[in-house]
């Protein structure tokens, strides 16, 4: 085996690592900066140079190595490199190579390109660990000029009322996706604290945002009008909404697919956004991989490995601590929050 | 049915009432009569009839996206809506189609006739023809179910905008047992017909629960309590030499409850009588237990020796109309005194009765014989404001419930599966069990009581903690406890514990207990004597 699956997480024993575990070990490769991938207390941590600055600022001060996108790396009897996710900045599938064998592990990753991350690069390999948190047909991502189009007309709709337009998402990916998805010429553009936070990491390393305006309690919300503001979809929940008067709220997430969870959140509008492969992305992403044999970690994973049996593959179930998309309040928001 | 779709899809991108019932107004102002006329009716739950089984249209649609039946299956379970499952799943509409909603259902209904290839090829069309909310809501209307967060008032609301006609006047107008093949919408709303309303109800005037204690409601000279009773809400219409039984929920119950028949030898025609259907023990002169009704519920016609076992009769507590004159404008002292002179003095075989009034004095004294309420057969009082008119639906103030504490048991969670619909990705269905000894006897399930944050953290430790999986069940180690409340309990050989439990819901997560400190097997089957 060239990776196995332990207590503490994916361990590769040619090269003695982890990838993305869960219980503090030596040594973690780290496949993005989300707080159930990227978790603090390992000696020592190795990341894609993009990922870096979001893990020093998460983080704190932690012994931080980069490598590039292709990139390979000789670990103990191991070979690796790291490989676009198509999630959120800097993410990356981890390729692991052994006496001839290799193995991915994909982290989190969409297929579909967006206006922000580094877009998913299949790997050919002999095993591969996939994420599922979307592996069920019902889940079918529309193109992202149409989900630019939905959320552009309805923060001018709201624009038009003199509402402000607020919309939940995660404050390190989907938020800053959204920015560079709508249309600055409608409105401004304000960004909760957790959001911009992460929007100064990303700008600091070069990632091309549009204008926005941090909201402190200082911030003179009855000169602005009609903005889009963005924040934690925690944040919808509580307290901070008050201070904007007249608004409409929306979620960005993949579960806002389902009805009843919409319904559930109780947010006005539902926005089907999500940083992970549709059930149509899953599918492809393991086609092109070449793989034989299908590890499937998190998400809809006991349905997922029936269907990839019914289709050839020799798939089985590994339980880990990923949360996939979470739609509430996670160590995810929590993170983003430090 | 664009103009529908697209009224369907204003409703369900808000949760604001203004902008639902604004929506709503608009559409009763411009839709075609016909296509109003279904809104409503569809709207006050009078769907059409199912005419395809749900299991066929699963098999239609899994082919049609090229899927396997247990995996249309697998995320129907998940989506929870065999509608929207079928939406979500289907490859897009290669054409389009400008028919009406009532034209829409005109087709569906007229499937019922139709040999199954003819059905499926009507269906297989129509999901060619429909994109998106108008596919989803054609979808909605096959299988039969409707909701869309719009609540009968509300939607009473719009149409008292839309019409100039007042609320009340409109939600009386829409009781009974019409429906759109009885009438038309000029009929329904615009200008009924009086002989055409001997059946119908008047809506029900609903109660809030008391919040804390009773001692912000006022004085308590101004208030009237009565006997909570275990039963089912009824409206007892006595006109035109007929007699007709409505439930809650606008169902005519009529022949459910044949006894209620000889009311009319009894009682003056031009009567209704708001009340409590319970099975009656005329020996004791007690009501029965909820289980002995429950067998009469969902039966169509009563078999002879349910009849006998489980006599019903209507414990009266409201007069909303006498002598053929709507009374429900005067205090309820009155309407009261009005009910106890017609009653008095009917004898023991009149299958109406009068639920008496529970005297008291202050608020500390009714709170001591509430407590009581389980020896009468009562789950707690109900307290009526006496100046109140009887009003329509729910409305703050004048009429409340105050219920008895639940029955409680703290348990163990031994297996968790993932909601679906609203709960899709979180852990919510709990399996909970006792101590034996050193084993574990589950007993029950619940899935309701805890806060959103709380399911959240139950999902983390769920997915973190799984022994093993069955299907979609996890089990899990024995070490979350919760307080469990119920409202009854009874004996039941289809459950291992021997228990079955009325309305069970998680009250509290303890998590300042251990599995050692559970309620035992033992303790459970003490309930069960003392409440069963």
């Amino acid at each position: 085996m060239v990776l196995e699956f332990r207590d503490s997480g994916i361990y590769c024993p040619s090269g003695d690592f982890y990838i993305d575990p869960w219980r503090p070990v030596d040594r973690a490769l780290i496949t993005h900066g989300h707080a159930d991938h990227a978790r603090p207390g390992h000696r020592r941590y190795l990341a894609t140079e993009a990922a870096a600055p979001v893990m020093h600022h998460r983080l704190g001060e932690i012994a931080l190595d980069t490598i590039a996108y292709g990139e390979t790396r000789r670990i103990g009897g191991a070979t690796v490199s790291f490989h676009p996710a198509g999630h959120v900045p800097g993410s990356a599938q981890i390729r692991v190579e052994h006496r001839g064998q290799v193995w991915v592990v994909s982290g989190d990753y969409k297929t579909t390109p967006d206006t922000l991350s580094e877009p998913w690069e299949p790997v050919r390999c002999h095993a591969f660990i996939t994420e599922c948190t979307f592996g069920l047909p019902v889940f079918d991502w529309r193109p992202e000029a149409e989900l630019a189009a939905g959320l552009n007309d309805w923060w001018r709709a709201c624009a038009a009322e003199g509402k402000h337009a607020v919309i939940g998402a995660y404050a390190l990916g989907k938020a800053q996706r959204v920015m560079t998805m709508v249309d600055p010429s409608i409105g401004p553009i304000l960004t909760h604290g957790a959001v911009e936070n992460t929007n100064a990491v990303l700008r600091a390393q070069g990632v091309a945002l549009p204008d926005t305006v941090r909201v402190t309690p200082e911030t003179d919300l009855k000169a602005i009008r009609g903005a889009l503001v963005v924040a934690p979809p925690s944040a919808l929940a509580g307290p901070w909404l008050r201070r904007f008067g007249a608004l409409s709220t929306g979620i960005a997430s993949g579960w806002m697919a389902l009805r009843g969870v919409r319904r559930r959140r109780a947010a006005d509008r539902g926005f089907v956004i999500s940083d992970h492969a549709d059930w149509k992305g899953l599918n492809a992403a393991i086609r092109e991989t070449g793989a034989t044999r299908i590890f499937a970690t998190h998400g809809y994973t006991a349905t997922f490995r029936q269907w990839l049996k019914e289709q050839g593959y020799d798939a089985a179930i590994v339980a880990t601590e990923y949360e996939g998309e979470a739609l509430d309040a996670t160590e995810e928001e929590e993170a983003s929050a430090a | 049915m664009k103009r529908f779709a697209a009224l369907f899809t204003a409703l369900d991108q808000t949760t604001k009432t203004g902008a639902k019932t604004a929506a709503l107004a608009a559409y009763f102002a411009d839709a075609p009569e016909a296509d109003r006329l279904w809104t409503i009716a569809l709207l006050s739950g009078r769907r059409p009839r199912r005419t395809v089984t749900t299991t066929r249209l699963a098999e239609w649609a899994a082919a049609r996206a090229a899927l396997p039946d247990w995996l249309f299956r697998a995320s129907y379970d998940v989506v929870g809506d065999l509608a929207e499952t079928m939406h979500l799943v289907l490859p897009p509409p290669a054409r389009e189609s400008d028919r009406s909603l009532a034209e829409w259902i005109g087709d569906i209904r007229a499937l019922a006739k139709a040999e199954e290839p003819e059905k499926r090829a009507f269906i297989e069309a129509a999901w060619d023809r429909l994109a998106g909310a108008e596919r989803f809501v054609f979808n909605k209307l096959i299988t039969g179910g409707f909701r869309v967060g719009v609540s009968q008032k509300l939607m009473t609301r719009a149409l008292a905008q839309a019409t100039g006609i007042a609320e009340a006047e409109l939600a009386h107008r829409l009781m009974g047992d019409w429906t759109p093949d009885s009438t038309s919408y000029t009929a329904l709303i615009e200008a009924p017909d009086p002989e055409a309303s001997l059946s119908r109800p008047y809506p029900f005037c609903l109660a809030y629960g008391v919040e804390g204690g009773p001692e912000a409601l006022g004085p308590p000279e101004e208030w009237r309590a009565e006997w909570k009773w275990d039963g089912i809400r009824g409206q007892l219409i006595l006109r035109g030499g007929q007699h007709h039984l409505w439930s809650r929920g606008e169902e005519l119950m009529t022949h459910r409850f044949p006894e209620l028949a000889r009311a009319r030898d009894f009682l003056p025609d031009g009567t209704v009588i708001d009340g409590e259907v319970l099975a009656w023990d005329a020996e004791t002169a007690r009501p029965m237990s909820f289980a002995a009704l429950q067998k009469r519920i969902g039966r169509k016609t009563v078999p002879k020796r349910l009849l006998t076992e489980a006599p019903a009769i209507l414990h009266a507590y409201d007069l909303l109309e006498a002598g053929g004159a709507d009374i429900r404008a005067l205090p309820f002292a009155e309407r009261r005194a009005r009910l106890e002179a017609m009653l008095d003095g009917l004898p023991p075989e009149a299958p109406v009765l009068l639920s008496p009034q529970v005297p008291f004095e202050t608020w500390d004294g009714l709170a001591k014989t509430r407590a009581s309420a389980r020896d009468e057969q009562a789950e707690g009082l109900m307290l009526k404001r006496a100046a109140s008119p009887y009003h329509v639906g729910r409305k703050k103030g004048d009429w409340y419930k105050w219920k008895l504490d639940p029955l409680t048991i703290d348990a163990v969670m031994v297996y968790a599966q993932a909601g679906h619909g609203r709960r899709a990705n979180l852990y919510t269905d709990f399996t909970f069990a006792v101590a034996k000894g050193n084993e574990l006897v589950p007993f029950t399930k619940a899935y309701s009581g805890l806060t959103d944050a709380e399911f959240r953290k139950i999902t983390a430790w769920v997915r973190r903690n799984t022994l093993a999986r069955f299907g979609p069940v996890r089990q899990v180690p024995p070490e979350q406890v919760f307080e469990i409340g119920f409202e009854g309990i009874q004996a039941s050989t289809r459950h291992k514990s021997g228990v079955a439990l009325r309305f069970p819901r998680m009250l509290r997560w303890r998590h300042d207990k251990a599995a050692r400190d559970i309620d035992t097997h033992e303790h459970l089957l003490e309930m069960l004597r003392l409440y069963g």
